[in-house]
């Protein structure tokens, strides 16, 4: 329990003391050493915890309960003045009706308010504490540097790094918090403060944009808190048969109608967190924040909190028509989000679609819930938030080195910045080719849906949702790729230090396809087994051909060396024309004029303006569903 | 031991066969065009005339993308003969043409560039319906292993005839055949240049030629699972099949890429409406 304990109470020790450091050198030991004692505590997490089952743990609670609601009405009160300052009056109410919740909770339930054990650990929350410890920390101690510049950058925004790193560590502590908590009251807590956290990180500029979009995922996260509490009073009012706040009873709990109303809700809750339809709006928002900020959101912290809680909740939804609604909510999102994918020239854009995306997936395995689909949802939270990662720290590199995170911007990269494009390659290979991690996980929800009564529906969403995201991947790929002449290299001169943690990600997208099968049988397959007494794994052939695949992939750049004979280098065919390497050609009167390339963006089909609307529409229908539904269970 | 019969047979048979395919195809072809047409064994002599070229890149990595092209087309073939799991083959054989397509971006040329374009194009079109027929052989076998397709004794065409017509039309595509030839064609006549392999000549060409015999290879023998039941009926039916995509080459004229995106998104849905039927039936006589 002590490295439990560690994890929450250690990352908030550092934020304090990050409160105080003002120069950088300094900030970047604080956070590399803490990092570092983060990321080894998650290990050896790992390896006390891995092969123990569930294991829970009473942990003191009392007066660490009323400190809780303590800070929760303190946190009300901040959204009420932060509310008044910026007249969101939408925020104001939401957080009196919450805090107000709250309180009659505390007052009416007093008596049921209880869980035998307030944490515990098994091996999905393992799984998901090396995510936040290993990748949460990388991508801070990538943002000490990136901050830096970021301001050196952008002399109008006020310098307040200090605040800046005392959120993004009270973030993690919260998130590990939230995956360790078996009392639902404590998940609800930490909940709150990544709602709040992100509120502050999305804000951090004060511009008028990014004040609005903070409001905009303060609103959405608090609709989803309001239903959080509504749920935990509809359990603690049933809680001789529901389980009450306790979340190991809740989900034993033998009357399923009674749980089912409260999950949905939880479910709901969730599906804000994890920016699905209607609400992807407030992440792709999020995008106005400096980049390590969205890349916290994107892929360790806040959405990944959206998508553990209905993947933890699972074998609730499983086989009820509420939770097939619920997975079918994340179906139509992963379908229309890839979707409008293909219209975005913004590199940040195009990543913030591809995550709703796969959240949406992720959901929809969690929503349909049979053993199958539960493996193969863990999995895909593991993958996609080891590339997403990257992706998103490269993305910040390409902008500070080059002013653009245009994909059309990127072109020419790999002869640019060589080591930045071959990791962004292996982060794009790893959202959507084989045999790297995101497909695997496809591969595995298309044979698990199969089995699915009705699941045919979840296979049409997947085979034209596979389709589409590999066109929009390819392209940017393409352009990262394109060999320009001419061209100068612009890769030196960013601050060395902010390497490391790329190219330990890089290193961990390429593991994560090595290590899949152990991470799967030590970790996936016993937490499926302890649910549902079966449990789904990949056929060791099929394992044997990826790690060929892979294997393969990385000896073939070897075939470079036969290339270095002498070849004659040509210009580019330019219509027979006259050309240079560069893409220049003889034009008529004399003239010489230049060719451009750009990607297809295909916006009359794929446009936002176009799918937007409507995916939004189905997806509020189906969430109203699955209330219905609910009810109708009871 | 079989596996690895099936897939060294491939490896080594399939270009042979897949050649031979190819100068057939123009002997028909010229026919019904009113030609006489090459020998049977033209394409084997053009072939080996390009690996007898200069070599001459725009870039070097060029021959890096397609060669790993090759590679995996031949990898996804052989996993195929080999009675290996369909979705990973359809996975291998997605991430061979992204090889090919980011040989054309590499080159960084307004022709290939349209080319690559037009290719990711016909991937998104054909690649819903591929992996729907392959979920179509799970519910009729059983399972997504190709031997265990194979070896059924249902007539899976009966079952998905929805799914072979969907199938029938991303051929088309698959077979670089008009009116789908988008990103590169074989005919001279209805040429933007030479769409996705404009850049690429010599050996790097006569590598994408193989392939393409590989593929076609390949894809013929997931035509030939549909009628798996009956090896004769199958050797026939495929047969008549690639002669009916020769004739639909020859009477129809390339279409525009919204066209080919369309039809096979649309054929997609045909094969999902026969799937839905067919579970329809399933849980109905369960």
């Amino acid at each position: 329990m002590q490295t439990l304990l560690f994890l929450i109470v250690f990352p908030i020790l550092v934020a304090c003391l990050l409160l105080f450091v003002k120069r950088t050198t300094i900030r970047y030991a604080v956070v590399a050493l803490s990092a570092l004692a983060i990321g080894g505590a998650s290990i050896y997490l790992l390896m006390r915890y891995a092969f123990e089952g569930a294991v829970y743990f009473a942990a003191p609670s009392g007066a660490i309960d009323l400190a809780m609601v303590a800070i929760e009405m303190g946190l009300a009160l901040f959204i009420i003045y932060m509310g008044a300052k910026f007249r969101n009056y939408l925020a104001i109410l939401l957080a009196v009706i919450q805090a107000a919740l709250v309180v009659y909770l505390e007052m009416t339930f007093s008596g049921s308010l209880h869980a035998a054990n307030n944490l515990f650990i098994d091996q999905f929350s393992i799984i998901m504490a090396l995510i936040i410890g290993l990748i949460g920390s990388l991508i801070a101690v990538y943002a000490v540097r990136y901050m830096e510049t970021y301001h050196h950058h952008h002399p109008e925004v006020r310098d307040r790094q200090t605040f800046f790193f005392f959120v993004t560590f009270v973030f993690l502590a919260a998130m590990f918090g939230l995956v360790f908590s078996n009392n639902l009251m404590w998940l609800f807590f930490f909940w709150e403060i990544t709602t709040i956290s992100s509120f502050l990180l999305i804000g951090y500029s004060e511009t008028e944009e990014a004040t609005k979009n903070a409001f905009r995922a303060l609103v959405m996260n608090l609709l989803g808190g309001v239903a959080f509490v509504v749920a935990i009073v509809l359990l603690a009012a049933t809680e001789p048969t529901s389980g009450g706040i306790d979340l190991a009873r809740v989900l034993a709990s033998p009357d399923a109608a009674v749980v089912l109303i409260p999950v949905v809700l939880i479910g709901f809750a969730g599906i804000t967190k994890a920016a699905l339809m209607p609400f992807s709006s407030w992440l792709l928002g999020a995008m106005v924040a400096p980049t390590p900020v969205s890349a916290l959101l994107h892929s360790s912290t806040m959405v990944k909190a959206g998508v553990y809680i209905l993947v933890r909740f699972s074998p609730v939804f499983a086989g009820t028509f509420a939770g097939f609604s619920i997975g079918l909510v994340g179906g139509v999102t992963f379908l229309v989000a890839s979707a409008i994918a293909i219209s975005r020239s913004d590199a940040k854009s195009v990543l913030a679609y591809s995550t709703i995306a796969n959240l949406g997936l992720i959901a929809a395995c969690a929503g349909v819930g049979t053993y199958m689909l539960v493996w193969a949802a863990i999995l895909l939270i593991v993958f996609h938030a080891v590339a997403k990662a990257l992706l998103f720290l490269g993305t910040g590199v390409i902008e500070q080195r080059t002013g653009s995170r245009n994909i059309e911007d990127m072109e020419g990269l790999i002869v640019r910045m060589p080591k930045m494009a071959v990791m962004m390659f292996i982060g794009i290979a790893g959202m959507f080719l084989a045999p790297f991690g995101m497909l695997i996980s496809k591969w595995a929800a298309i044979e698990a849906f199969v089995q699915v009564p009705f699941g045919l529906i979840f296979i049409a969403i997947l085979a034209y949702g596979s389709a589409v995201t590999v066109f929009f991947w390819a392209k940017w790929m393409g352009k990262l790729v394109t060999v320009t002449q001419n061209t100068e290299r612009v890769e030196k001169g960013f601050f060395e230090e902010s390497w490391a943690p790329l190219y330990i990600i890089t290193g961990l997208v390429i593991a994560a396809v090595f290590l899949f099968p152990v991470i799967s049988s030590m970790l996936i397959e016993p937490y499926v087994l302890a649910i549902y007494g079966v449990t789904a794994h990949l056929a060791d052939a099929n394992v044997a051909i990826m790690l060929l695949m892979m294997a393969l992939l990385l000896i073939l750049p070897v075939s470079f060396l036969l290339f270095k004979r002498t070849a004659r280098h040509l210009p580019a065919y330019m219509g027979g024309r006259p050309a240079t390497p560069d893409l220049h050609f003889a034009g008529s009167l004399g003239l010489t004029r230049e060719a451009q390339t750009r990607n297809y963006y295909l916006t009359e089909y794929f446009g936002e303006a176009k799918l937007f609307r409507p995916g939004a529409a189905v997806c509020i229908v189906l969430i109203l569903v699955s209330w219905i539904l609910a009810g109708v269970a009871l | 031991m079989n596996w690895l019969i099936g897939a060294v047979l491939f490896l080594i048979l399939a270009p042979i066969a897949g050649g031979l395919i190819a100068g057939i195809d123009r002997k028909i072809t010229a026919r019904m065009q009113g030609r006489v047409g090459p020998p049977l064994l033209q394409p084997f002599y053009d072939v080996g005339k390009l690996f007898e070229k200069e070599r001459a890149v725009v870039t070097t990595a060029q021959n890096f993308y397609v060669l790993a092209y090759l590679i995996f087309i031949a990898l996804s073939g052989a996993l195929f003969f080999a009675g290996g799991d369909l979705l990973l083959i359809v996975f291998a054989f997605t991430l061979a043409h992204v090889f090919l397509v980011l040989g054309a971006y590499a080159v960084h040329s307004p022709y290939s560039h349209i080319g690559a374009e037009r290719e990711l194009i016909q991937v998104m079109a054909y690649e819903p319906m591929i992996i729907l027929a392959a979920v179509g052989f799970y519910m009729v076998s059983g399972s997504f292993y190709v031997t265990e397709i194979a070896a059924t004794t249902v007539p899976a065409i009966l079952y998905l005839p929805g799914v072979f017509l969907g199938f029938a039309v991303i051929l088309t595509i698959k077979l670089r055949k008009s009116p789908f030839d988008i990103s590169t064609s074989h005919h001279a006549h209805q040429e933007i240049v030479k769409g996705i392999t404009t850049e690429f000549s010599g050996s790097t060409l006569a590598q994408v030629e193989i392939a393409h015999w590989y593929e076609n290879v390949f894809l013929l023998g997931f035509v030939f699972l549909f009628f798996a039941w009956n090896p004769v009926i199958g050797v026939v039916a495929v047969a008549i099949t690639y002669l009916a995509e020769i004739f639909v080459d020859n009477v129809t004229a390339r279409a525009r890429w919204q066209a080919a995106l369309k039809s096979g998104w649309l054929a997609t849905l045909l094969g999902i409406a026969n799937l839905a039927i067919l579970s329809y039936m399933m849980l109905g006589g369960a």
